[in-house]
């Protein structure tokens, strides 16, 4: 390595300032920090300090994201053999089918959100921030598998932007990104992003008899009383199929079993807040629990059982990935809980008694995200109030 | 029985280099210094010049304003040099030791004015701390309480009372309980069996920052708005108890040479402000690329050969710099050798608690704040630390003292600084926040 060392040092010159290409300063300081850590040692304060910084931070979050991505390519390939009755389902043929049906959304987002990382920091004249390294990833996973790239350009584009860097960068946004882009989408591009026909690929092949495309979520909302859950191929879901994620859905956020490896990596290495999925799973299990107490048949939804609400749609992809996202959730722990706690109701209060949403966990993230810098204040204002209440002098 | 305060955040950094039990003699040292910068809040003036003679307990530097808080003379001897640096601000007064000449005897004091100005022209009134402002206190002051820490819970920190020391804790405790209207508290460490009559007693268990006199303040009875307390550790308590019971001077102090760059880690004992390259004289393993710290790893002051045991430091860390190290992406690193408290480095399946070899690299690009609750964990006062640090760097007086900048000084926020993610420099912010509150409001 002391030779590449060498040679990227010996035009490094020409990138900074005065130099040839030291318009691209930030790109190369970029590039270059990605593959040598750099070795700054601490000038003030603490001579020592903890190995982990937030490169290491964020490819935590992408590797807790991989089994998700991982099997949510297989199931891609899975639900488009079941749809054109294609009967090899050998591991790798269904696996490669979805990767290449997903990739070029993958480039797509990152392509164009880390360009325009690339180009706010050089025009800032900072150093290229990590934070789309997991919005990359994210975006894509929670998108219907049929997004043309077009659309998801322009909505990253739109996020990117407007949610993170008019607000200064990763740090400072109010909003999660990629749910931002998510419902760009949703309200932009309606008809791409619900529906029968999108969330399974099934390419130029005819489909077999009976196929339905339709999310679980999806059916129900479309139903008119209790109603079972059912595959593309009209064969009912079973807990299992649920649990482990083999329905149509947006094509990273289907299967619970692989989130739930996601959390156990993100919560060893504590970058989620515990407070808040647990939070978020007890205010989901209990408006749950509430809607099935007086399920009917006007919001059909209601019928499902607590533990259907936690594993069809997006709702437990949500709670550990972006609920946890600790840029735009409470900062403070008592926040935490009230956050997650809300974000869990009113995720299955949208889900069950608004019928034009048949997934409501993006609004109720993006909803408790608006409203996290006021729990937060509310309880730091508590602390202060102790605080005044303990000084003789007022005011 | 003392009351038992657990303190559960905060962290005990396995760093390696622990000084053994074992106690030297330093006879190498002949040059002794101060250094004004090591007692805060003050502008401080030379009263000697080079080539004066001076006792041990002599006055080297007064304080510009009211001219009574002393920095004295810790040997005595020929002044070496008093070097400056920009703006004729004063880096150290050196002192040639001259080990044939005995220090003068004090009178013991008679009454509370006497009391106080004995302990201000011996110099160990400026080893006193006031909160809030982390400063020398002020002698026109009357603090609510004294608080004194009786051990040091920092990474390597070796024993802070000795035998010789001890027993004039309590003659010290008494000392001070006469300069406050309110109590005399003394933090010690759980299973220690240190007991007093003087003061009250609170027997602290737990990890760093639980030695730490702003942590044990914030436990027994934190410092409000509009109140003032006097903070000092046990070996100033014990030197001022020795001074008026039998009017001696002690300068002396043991000083542990620690870190993983030390042969042997071990005691020294020696005099308040000895020359590091003499103390350090063949205890390097390598004498290449090395950080020479006066102090411990959180606060200390980063010195050259050519530096001095700084105040209030009993102790020289030495780790290596690490520059030289070009570490081929170390974000995928799977190195055992590093440590992080956020089981994100494979490190953790050996074990957090074994010793670590850390150098000075800061891992790590600067970043805003990211991550939340990371300071919270290692921060044990009842203060939200994200939003105060937020509120020094907006400049917002009013929000700095809500949220109880009037608690905390620079030295509480070195774990939060260690562990953070974002590699924020958060004592040198709160640093700033304080003089800058200090300056508004005076």
């Amino acid at each position: 390595m002391k030779g590449l060392k060498k040679k990227i040092d010996s035009v490094k010159p020409q990138f900074e300032k005065g130099g040839k290409f030291s318009k691209l300063h930030s790109v190369f300081d970029g590039f270059y920090t990605f593959l040598f850590t750099p070795n700054e040692t601490s000038r003030s304060g603490v001579h020592i300090h903890d190995s982990n910084d937030s490169k290491r931070t964020m490819i935590m979050v992408v590797i807790a994201l991989l089994p998700c991505c991982l099997f949510g390519m297989w199931n891609v390939g899975l639900q488009h053999a079941l749809a054109i009755g294609d009967t090899n389902h050998d591991l790798f043929h269904l696996f490669f089918y979805g990767f290449w049906a997903v990739l070029p959304q993958i480039l797509t987002a990152y392509i164009v959100g880390l360009g325009i990382e690339f180009i706010v920091a050089q025009i800032r004249g900072h150093e290229i921030q990590e934070g789309f390294l997991v919005s990359g990833i994210l975006i894509p996973m929670i998108c219907p598998v049929s997004t043309p790239c077009w659309m998801l350009a322009v909505a990253v584009a739109f996020a990117v932007v407007f949610a993170k860097e008019v607000f200064g960068g990763t740090g400072y946004n109010f909003l999660n990104v990629a749910l931002v882009t998510r419902a760009f989408l949703f309200f932009a591009y309606p008809s791409k992003m619900s529906g029968d026909n999108v969330f399974v690929s099934v390419g130029d092949a005819a489909a077999v008899d009976g196929f339905s495309g339709a999310t679980p979520l999806g059916q129900l909302a479309a139903s008119s009383g209790p109603a079972e859950v059912l595959g593309v191929t009209g064969n009912p879901l079973s807990y299992a199929d649920m649990f482990f994620g083999m329905y149509p859905g947006s094509w990273g956020e289907t299967s619970t079993f692989c989130i739930l490896i996601g959390l156990v990596i993100l919560l060893a290495t504590s970058i989620a807040s515990w407070r808040i999925v647990f939070s978020g799973v007890v205010g989901g299990v209990l408006m749950s629990l509430l809607a099935h107490n007086f399920a009917t048949p006007l919001y059909p939804v209601t019928y499902l059982t607590p533990i259907e609400q936690l594993s069809l749609g997006g709702f437990a992809f949500a709670i550990v990935f972006m609920a946890t996202d600790p840029v735009t959730a409470c900062r403070t722990n008592i926040g935490k809980y009230i956050y997650g706690f809300l974000i869990g109701a009113v995720a299955i209060i949208i889900r069950c008694y608004n019928t034009g949403y048949p997934e409501g966990a993006m609004l109720a993230v993006l909803l408790m995200n608006c409203f996290a810098p006021l729990i937060d204040y509310c309880v730091v204002n508590a602390n202060i109030n102790r605080r005044l209440k303990r000084a003789a002098v007022k005011n | 029985m003392a009351e038992i305060i657990r303190i559960k955040k905060g962290l005990d950094i396995p760093l390696s280099g622990n000084p053994s039990s074992e106690v030297t003699a330093d006879k190498k040292t002949t040059t002794f210094a101060v250094c004004p910068d090591d007692f805060p809040g003050h502008v401080w003036k030379a009263v000697v010049k080079p080539g004066d003679f001076v006792y041990a307990g002599d006055p080297l530097l007064k304080d510009k304003a009211t001219q009574k808080i002393v920095i004295a003379a810790p040997v005595s001897g020929l002044i070496d040099e008093v070097r400056r640096g920009e703006r004729r601000h004063i880096e150290f007064v050196s002192i040639n030791r001259d080990p044939e000449k005995s220090i003068n005897k004090r009178q013991r004091p008679s009454n509370e004015d006497e009391l106080k100005t004995l302990i201000l022209e011996s110099g160990l009134w400026a080893m006193m701390r006031q909160r809030p402002y982390d400063i020398v206190p002020d002698p026109e002051t009357v603090p609510r309480d004294i608080f004194v820490t009786a051990f040091d819970s920092a990474p390597l920190a070796g024993e802070l009372l000795t035998d010789s020391l001890s027993q004039w804790l309590e003659k010290g405790l008494e000392t001070l309980a006469s300069l406050t209207k309110g109590k005399v508290f003394l933090g010690v460490r759980a299973g220690s069996g240190i007991t007093s009559k003087a003061a009250e007693v609170y027997e602290f268990e737990g990890p760093h920052p639980s030695g730490n006199v702003g942590t044990q303040i914030a436990a027994i009875n934190p410092v409000n708005k509009g109140e003032t307390v006097w903070a000092l550790d046990a070996v100033t308590a014990a030197k001022i108890g020795k001074l008026c019971e039998t009017g001696e001077l002690d300068y002396t102090t043991t000083v542990a040479l620690t870190g993983p760059e030390i042969k042997n880690p071990r005691m020294v004992s020696t005099f308040i402000g000895a020359s590091v390259s003499t103390l350090l004289d063949g205890e390097l393993k390598t004498q290449h690329d090395v950080r020479i710290i006066s102090g411990n790893v959180l606060t200390g002051v980063k010195v050259n050969k050519e530096g001095f045991l700084h105040f209030p430091y009993r102790q020289i860390t030495v780790i290596n710099e690490g520059a030289e190290a070009d570490e081929f992406m170390g974000w995928a690193s799977m190195s055992p050798k590093k440590f992080s408290v956020k089981r994100s480095f494979p490190a953790f399946l050996r074990g957090l608690s074994k010793p670590f070899d850390f150098d000075a690299r800061i891992k790590g690009g600067h970043r805003a704040m990211i991550l939340s609750g990371e300071y919270d964990k290692v921060f044990p006062f009842d203060i939200y630390p994200e939003y105060l640090i937020k509120a020094i760097i907006a400049g917002d007086i009013d929000r700095m003292e809500k949220l109880g900048i009037y608690e905390v000084a620079p030295e509480d926020f070195a774990l939060p600084e260690f562990v953070d993610t974002s590699k924020i420099e958060l004592q040198k912010i709160v640093r700033e926040g304080l003089d800058n509150l200090r300056k508004e409001l005076s």
